[in-house]
């Protein structure tokens, strides 16, 4: 796990006790593919974490071997205290939204939510009330004698939700909860999870491949790559402190400088790229013993001006070159910045004006500077 | 969008050749085959009256639809050989089918469970059988089950009986060539709606706290039964209507309604109450149709 940084709020307060869900050094092959790679994590009480990768990165994994649909080869999966790695699935105290949701087709809406607590027992009255409860939670009323192919997409995935909470699971499992929404839906539908989450307390684990919803939806978001945790932060230090060049390729768009470190003092390295000449950027915490280092700088930190800012040289990096490329996207707009020293550079500015006579044409002449402050140095 | 903007007009003519195929080869037919069974027995040629002939003109014509009548309708319902070898096809057919459903079922749920690569395999020997004339198969069983057979010797050896059993000419033999003859017929359907369930679907059902033997009852069971209804169908309405196996493997006591149309028709060579025997069989098997397309309406009907 990475380090706390100033700019985050620190979530001391739920330290205190145990974990809810504590995962040991979990592994998972599958042949001679390691799908799941000795993992390690711990998840809070009521906390809504995202596990965030790209498609076979072993989160779809990490997140079946919660269910019980496939059992880990090494570790331990501690639910309050107790392994629930040899436990069957119908017997985990846990339960999950299914990524086409896996809806029973041959079932109405009532069923197919109250098919969960029909199999924990409950005598029928409760059943009524807790189907009628779930309806209005996820907003469903009077839809509870169709089936689900009458339904829309988004009455789908809500039926879905309203069957894994049915039962009231210590953890609830979401694997790919919106992929199978329109943006509009998606986005209304993502507030609608994040208020369900805090409204009921529950424990939320999701996995995703979109970075915009794990960073929507998530208190803290686990970036696994090749089987393994990359990064555990909250989203805001993901993007703002990545750990590692992967994980601030992986989130967000960025701008990679290679070069290597040329002196260092007073909390500054400088660091001669080529291509772009030298670069002062704030020193990292614990200092780079590699004088090899890359540059990361978000696009959105990044300003372009006309003459060169008035603000004292030393404190800002001032660079020249000209706009090769310009990407309107309605609210921002992507310049491509092609340095006199060669090195290409995106920056993104927000289109504040809407007859924005200042924009940049292709072909201008910029200044492209950025502070020392918005520069990361991760290990090449 | 209306049916009349998706078809053009060469589709909407080529939409007509099935009716025109089920018109020139099924309607045309079976209204000859109820013309005689609506007529009289003749040593004549052909074997009934009356012959209708155009070239008579409309009196004669006339006269020979006056000539028409229910008698031998009437036959049908009175003597019980009709109905008992109607009562018996319908018996031996429902036995048989709930045999080969018994058998079936697993067999194709077993097959929907194999790897891919296996499930082609297991499809590919299920239907192997059908390489070899099914006549030939049918006396292949003769061969087994008669006195010297080969089940005998292989009893006889093994010393689990002391004398040979008779196996031909009994209902069990008939039974054991139906079930054999027709269980592609019914793991077929079966396998290919098993296959379809999302395995997803069972995984959600664990999830949600139900042991494998009640998500096989609660998910896997309802949605293959459109898969049972066909594998019924297909099985039952031919059983009903077999004359080979039967006539080959079965005692000569009790006829089935195939059976007894030959034997109208070849023996007594009388085309009247064979062809009255095949519109009643026909009527019969319309019955299971119907009950299948209700339910198969209903089945659309939620969707």
């Amino acid at each position: 796990m990475a380090e706390a940084l100033p700019i985050i709020t620190p979530d001391s307060g739920a330290r205190a006790g145990l974990p809810l869900l504590r995962i040991e050094a979990v592994a998972k092959r599958f042949g001679g593919f390691t799908a799941v790679d000795g993992l390690s994590l711990d998840i809070k009480a009521g906390e809504f974490f995202a596990l965030l990768g790209p498609s076979g990165c072993g989160k779809t994994t990490l997140l079946r071997m919660l269910a019980g649909f496939e059992t880990p080869d090494e570790g331990r999966i501690l639910l309050g205290g107790e392994d629930i790695a040899p436990m069957l699935p119908h017997q985990r105290p846990v339960n999950m939204m299914f990524q086409n949701y896996a809806l029973f087709p041959h079932l109405t809406v009532r069923d197919n939510i109250a098919f969960g607590l029909k199999r924990a027992g409950l005598p029928r009255r409760e059943i009524k009330v807790r189907v009628a409860e779930m309806l209005a939670l996820v907003r469903l009323e009077g839809l509870e004698k169709r089936r689900p192919d009458q339904l829309s997409g988004g009455q789908r995935q809500r039926v879905a939700l309203a069957r894994a909470l049915a039962r009231r699971p210590q953890v609830l499992l979401l694997d790919e909860p919106l992929a199978a929404l329109d943006k509009k839906l998606r986005e209304n539908t993502q507030r609608e999870l994040l208020e369900l989450q805090r409204r009921l307390g529950l424990t939320f684990i999701v996995v995703t491949h979109d970075q915009e919803e794990a960073m929507t939806l998530a208190d803290r978001i686990g970036v696994m790559n090749a089987g393994k945790l990359e990064q555990v932060a909250t989203p805001r230090h993901l993007y703002e402190q990545p750990a590692s060049r992967w994980v601030a390729e992986f989130v967000g768009d960025v701008n990679i400088l290679e070069g290597h470190i040329e002196s260092r003092d007073d909390g500054r390295l400088t660091v001669a790229v080529p291509g772009a000449g030298t670069v002062v950027v704030t020193a990292p915490r614990e200092a780079t013993d590699s004088t090899n280092v890359c540059v990361a700088i978000r696009p959105e930190k990044i300003r372009l001006s006309r003459r060169a800012p008035a603000a004292d040289a030393g404190a800002m990096n001032r660079l020249d070159g000209a706009v090769t490329d310009v990407g309107y996207l309605g609210g921002a707009s992507v310049y491509t910045v092609t340095l006199d020293s060669g090195a290409v550079l995106r920056a993104s500015l927000a289109n504040t004006a809407r007859l924005d006579v200042d924009a940049f044409a292709t072909g201008q002449r910029v200044v492209v500077w950025f502070a020392p402050d918005d520069c990361i140095v991760l290990e090449r | 969008m209306s049916a009349r903007r998706i078809f053009t007009r060469p589709a909407r003519i080529a939409a007509i050749a099935p009716y025109l195929w089920m018109a020139l080869f099924f309607l045309v037919p079976f209204a000859f085959v109820l013309k005689i069974s609506l007529s009289q027995t003749a040593i004549a040629q052909p074997p009934y009256l009356p012959v209708f002939d155009i070239a008579l003109g409309w009196q004669a014509l006339k006269a020979a639809f006056a000539a028409l009548s229910f008698d031998n309708f009437r036959l049908l319902a009175s003597d019980n050989l009709y109905i008992f070898s109607g009562l018996r096809s319908l018996t031996v057919a429902a036995v048989a089918t709930t045999i080969l459903l018994l058998i079936g079922y697993p067999i194709a749920y077993a097959m929907a469970r194999l790897p891919q690569r296996w499930q082609a395999v297991a499809m590919t020997l299920v239907i192997v059988p059908f390489w070899t004339s099914f006549l030939i198969r049918v006396y292949a069983w003769i061969n087994i089950l008669q006195h010297d057979g080969l089940l005998n010797k292989i009893l006889l050896a093994l010393h689990i009986v002391s004398t040979p059993v008779v196996w031909l000419s009994t209902d069990s033999a008939m039974y054991l060539g139906i079930v054999y003859s027709y269980l592609p017929f019914m793991i077929l359907p079966l396998y290919a709606t098993l296959a379809k369930i999302d395995p997803a679907l069972l995984e959600a059902a664990a999830d949600l706290g139900s042991s494998p033997l009640k998500s096989f009852w609660l998910i896997t069971v309802p949605l293959s039964l459109p898969g049972v209804g066909a594998g019924v169908l297909l099985c039952f309405i031919p059983i009903v209507g077999e004359f080979v196996i039967p006539d080959l493997l079965a005692g000569s006591d009790a006829l089935m309604i195939g059976q007894t149309l030959w034997l109208e028709f070849f023996t007594n060579r009388d085309w009247p109450v064979a062809s009255a025997t095949a519109v009643l069989l026909l009527v019969i098997l319309l019955l299971p149709l119907l009950i299948y397309d209700r339910f198969q309406r209903r089945q659309m009907g939620r969707s």
